[in-house]
């Protein structure tokens, strides 16, 4: 099926790569289907989600693992047993970054990170029992520690 | 609202399958245990809240902002 997106004009989309959200995320009840979109780069951490039902809805989103260095999350049974997850390798998480015209604060979701088992292609937002981690976690440190070229070297460190 | 009053270790049953029940009271602090099913979310309101806003604002990203980021 071909999908008219926001930031990819008009996309081919496998309906085997579709990932079904049971009850969507916080805020967005009502869209159950998302696919997840590497731009060009699989070895880029950032990705889109990008909502079938919904051309106009897209989310920037990124491998946690790849950004914070010691992100260490333990998936709760529940949510390995709604998810009918069966081995970790099928696991895939990403976290929900907030990009705003300052790039300098950009930010990611560690608290509640998408957790996707790819096998069975469900998805949901989990939202982990633990002060470790923010809803908003500033990355820009974690950036630029690992040379990912934000705004083309013209953001300034914010002090 | 409906509004009820429970004591320590009393229950309040919702649908059939969802059951509350007080566990400790200690001052202005609520223990609360529930029984559902796997499939019911439970949050913390003010969490739930939080992430809902977060997730709102992640809503609003731009094109041109995360390409900057993937060059």
């Amino acid at each position: 099926m071909r999908l008219k997106t926001k930031h990819f004009d008009e996309i081919e989309i496998e309906e085997e790569k579709i990932i079904y959200f049971k009850d969507g995320i916080p805020g967005f009840e009502e869209i159950k289907k998302y696919i997840v979109l590497f731009d060009g780069d699989e070895n880029s951490p950032f990705r889109w989600l990008q909502a079938v039902d919904d051309g106009q809805l897209a989310f920037a989103v990124a491998d946690p693992f790849m950004i914070v260095n010691d992100y260490d999350i333990e998936i709760p049974q529940e949510v390995v047993d709604v998810l009918e997850i069966q081995s970790p390798v099928d696991v895939m998480i990403l976290s929900i970054l907030v990009v705003p015209e300052d790039l300098s604060k950009i930010s990611m979701n560690l608290k509640a990170p998408i957790v996707i088992n790819t096998k069975n292609k469900m998805g949901m937002q989990v939202v982990l029992d633990t002060d470790r981690y923010s809803v908003r976690h500033y990355i820009v440190e974690e950036l630029r520690r690992r040379e990912v070229n934000i705004g083309a070297g013209s953001h300034k460190k914010e002090e | 609202m409906l509004v009820l009053t429970r004591k320590k270790n009393e229950s309040i049953i919702l649908n059939d399958n969802i059951e509350i029940t007080i566990v400790d009271v200690q001052g202005d602090q609520v223990r609360i245990g529930i029984n559902a099913p796997k499939s019911v979310s439970i949050y913390r309101k003010e969490i739930f809240l939080e992430i809902q806003a977060e997730n709102k604002k992640a809503a609003d990203v731009k094109s041109v902002d995360l390409k900057n980021l993937l060059k």
